[in-house]
């Protein structure tokens, strides 16, 4: 098993014609993913990469049975993508797109609330590398083959570091369950703590990685959750250690400006409550490796 | 984005905020001729800069005379403000902000900022005007107010009498302070702000309600769709390599290391960062090229890092998921070429195509040291940077 995403769910891509649509949506399908068709307003009733494209994502539900949906769509309009996503009945919607601004996730996440519980849509991202159950399917933009098929979960803020903790578990041959980019914005569709809810549900994963980075109250909200509520082991890791305070890493969450907000910090709540934090990025492989050893 | 005091109130007052009266002066003369326009008694001559506590460091002048406020806008204008906030080599002052300065008899806060936990706008007041509020929520916190915005609806206008009878106001004020907040919140909402701050919001002997002092930060993801906010940027007060940075697109935040990184994605770069340091070195800078790193960025990214005189190392480090390996060391073959680096370069690719990218790097013949981990490069970079230092 694996969590969100599996071989059999049922993919369309937002923004499936555009050039990087075009590329992401190619690389899914040879990696095995259940695309059923796409979304670009106006190229409804054509075909692309040998799948149905639709104009909007009601029809696209209505004709495909899509339960998920991934985003190439730029800054300005993805919020009201993301949205048309969650009216159409889409559960999962995972958002590439870097530059959303933040009141627009900021009223997307309110629109989310107007349905009830149970079919209510889960955002993965905005700008983050998407999710990936190795060997079955690919809802984003990282290298398929750097990932082993395994047990072990990654959440990660960035995608680049998901990328190197997933190669240096590999290389010492630990795989991975299902690994989540939740992005780098100040306010993402989900967070650290939705995932390792999930992660800790899913039989298939043995260990959850947790990949920080300065900014934010996320990693301290689900180390406290872990401390209380998780049996699984979770290996921590906070990047950002030589950040000056006040200055934007590149993402546009990282930066620290309030309490509590340092990787310092923030790696010190990991430790009290329980977490194995990874001394260096260098050593997150290992520092699994050695975890998973004492299980 | 940060933009400056009197351009902030300029847009608060857009909103219904009350502010003093005041203008902007480029020199001595213009601060004058704009005080005998303002009228009044008194003025503040206030040196512009992108930082708080001006006030401590002598970036505010109380003026009595034309005489005072001449020699205040000379003494300000061409210099270099000195700031808790701003570090050592301080920020240019090129505008003053001349305003008629009123005796007012109560100081308060009002903040509004983008709240990460709660994922809403949160405005803050407090009866402790003038002071930090940061550190009044940890010495007092009880003296704090705050209420949450919902974004369906917007802040309403009960929310902002709690806040303003909250704050030991009379009838009168309280109207004048809700039209205020009220402004504050709708200027954030519609400018997309990330941080409106008026720190004092005074309140004057015939009840009026003041911004004194104001501060905005906006969202830099929503600037395609505020132009007259974006075209108040002032590169002046921001670090020259990273305007220089900005122009070609490219994340970099300097440092006072020296070992320069040119590194895809903003949470390696940072993690790279900190191995370096665990390594026992000091990084000379924050540098995200991005997703699609072609030969051009990659040399500009040189440029860049090399600006920076400290340098004594270069590491360049890539995880290829939409790059591919091969065209990165295409990039760093061209730009050896291309530029004359004198200090050691250390490459580290992984992820797509990384075999034929180390290929491309083994085979150029260029003095680059290889490195196949984060670990290992970041060790070999330290090295390198001491070797270079000594010789």
């Amino acid at each position: 098993m694996s969590i969100l995403i599996n071989e059999k769910t049922k993919i369309i891509v937002q923004g499936f014609t555009g050039d990087k649509g075009t590329f992401h949506a190619k690389e899914m399908i040879e990696y095995g993913t259940n695309v059923v068709g796409g979304v670009t307003p106006g190229k409804g009733g054509t075909t692309h990469l040998g799948k149905p494209v639709f104009n909007t994502v009601a029809e696209a539900v209505e004709a495909t049975g899509a339960e998920a949906s991934i985003t190439f769509v730029a800054p300005a309009f993805c919020a009201d993508a993301i949205m048309e996503a969650a009216d159409a009945g889409i559960r999962l919607v995972c958002s590439i797109t870097d530059g959303i601004p933040a009141q627009d996730m900021m009223r997307v996440k309110r629109y989310f609330m107007r349905y009830p519980k149970e079919r209510r849509t889960l955002m993965v991202g905005p700008n983050c590398a998407g999710i990936i159950s190795p060997g079955k399917a690919m809802l984003g933009i990282m290298p398929g083959h750097i990932y082993k098929q395994g047990n072990v979960g990654i959440v990660s803020r960035s995608g680049t570091l998901g990328y190197e903790a997933a190669s240096q578990m590999k290389q010492l041959g630990i795989g991975v369950s299902t690994s989540v980019g939740i992005g780098g914005d100040p306010i993402n569709g989900s967070s650290f703590l939705d995932h390792l809810k999930l992660f800790e549900e899913d039989p298939d994963t043995h260990a959850v990685v947790m990949i920080g980075e300065i900014g934010g109250p996320q990693e301290a909200e689900a180390s406290a959750w872990v401390k209380e509520n998780m049996k699984k082991p979770v290996i921590g890791y906070v990047a950002g250690l030589t950040a000056p305070k006040g200055r934007r890493m590149g993402h546009a969450g990282a930066i620290i400006s309030a309490a509590g907000d340092t990787a310092a910090e923030k790696s010190e709540i990991m430790r009290s409550f329980g977490l194995t934090v990874a001394p260096s990025a260098g050593e997150l492989g290992s520092t699994v490796a050695s975890v998973l050893a004492r299980m | 984005m940060d933009i400056h005091e009197y351009q902030a109130k300029e847009l608060l007052a857009g909103f219904g905020v009350p502010v003093p009266r005041g203008s902007v002066a480029y020199s001595p003369d213009q601060a004058v001729y704009t005080a005998t326009e303002l009228g009044g008694w008194h003025w503040a001559v206030k040196a512009q800069v992108h930082s708080g506590a001006r006030g401590k460091a002598g970036g505010i002048k109380l003026c009595k005379t034309y005489h005072e406020v001449d020699a205040a806008a000379r003494e300000l204008l061409g210099k270099r403000l000195v700031t808790v906030q701003t570090g050592p080599e301080g920020k240019p002052v090129q505008r003053v902000y001349v305003e008629v300065a009123e005796p007012f008899e109560r100081e308060l806060y009002l903040g509004i900022v983008l709240d990460r936990k709660a994922e809403r706008v949160r405005v803050i007041a407090s009866a402790e005007g003038g002071m930090e509020i940061e550190e009044l929520a940890h010495t007092a916190p009880e003296k704090i107010m705050q209420v949450v915005v919902e974004p369906a609806v917007g802040l309403q206008a009960f929310q902002a009498r709690q806040i303003a009878f909250g704050l030991g106001l009379n009838i009168k004020q309280v109207s004048r302070a809700v039209t205020a907040i009220m402004g504050a919140y709708r200027a954030f909402r519609d400018l997309d702000a990330t941080m409106v701050e008026i720190n004092p919001l005074v309140v004057t002997k015939d009840d009026r309600v003041l911004a004194l002092d104001a501060k905005m930060s906006f969202d830099d993801n929503a600037m395609f769709r505020q132009r007259a906010v974006a075209d108040m940027r002032d590169p002046s007060q921001e670090d020259p390599r990273e305007v220089q940075a900005a122009e070609h697109n490219l994340n970099y935040v300097g440092l006072d290391g020296d070992i320069g990184c040119i590194i895809n994605g903003a949470g390696l770069a940072m993690a790279t960062m900190d191995t370096i340091k665990y390594a026992g070195g000091a990084p000379a800078n924050f540098l995200d090229v991005g997703g699609g790193a072609s030969p051009e960025r990659v040399a500009n990214s040189f440029r860049l890092v090399l600006s920076d005189k400290n340098v004594k190392a270069i590491l360049v480090n890539i995880f290829a998921g939409i790059n591919r390996c091969d065209w990165v060391a295409q990039g760093v073959v061209q730009a050896c070429n291309d530029i004359d680096i004198t200090v050691p370069l250390i490459v580290r690719l992984a992820g797509t195509n990384e075999e034929e990218g180390r290929r491309i790097i083994r085979d150029s013949g260029l003095p680059i040291i290889s490195a196949d981990s984060l670990t290992e490069a970041a060790q070999k970079a330290v090295d390198a940077a001491r070797a270079h230092a000594a010789s």
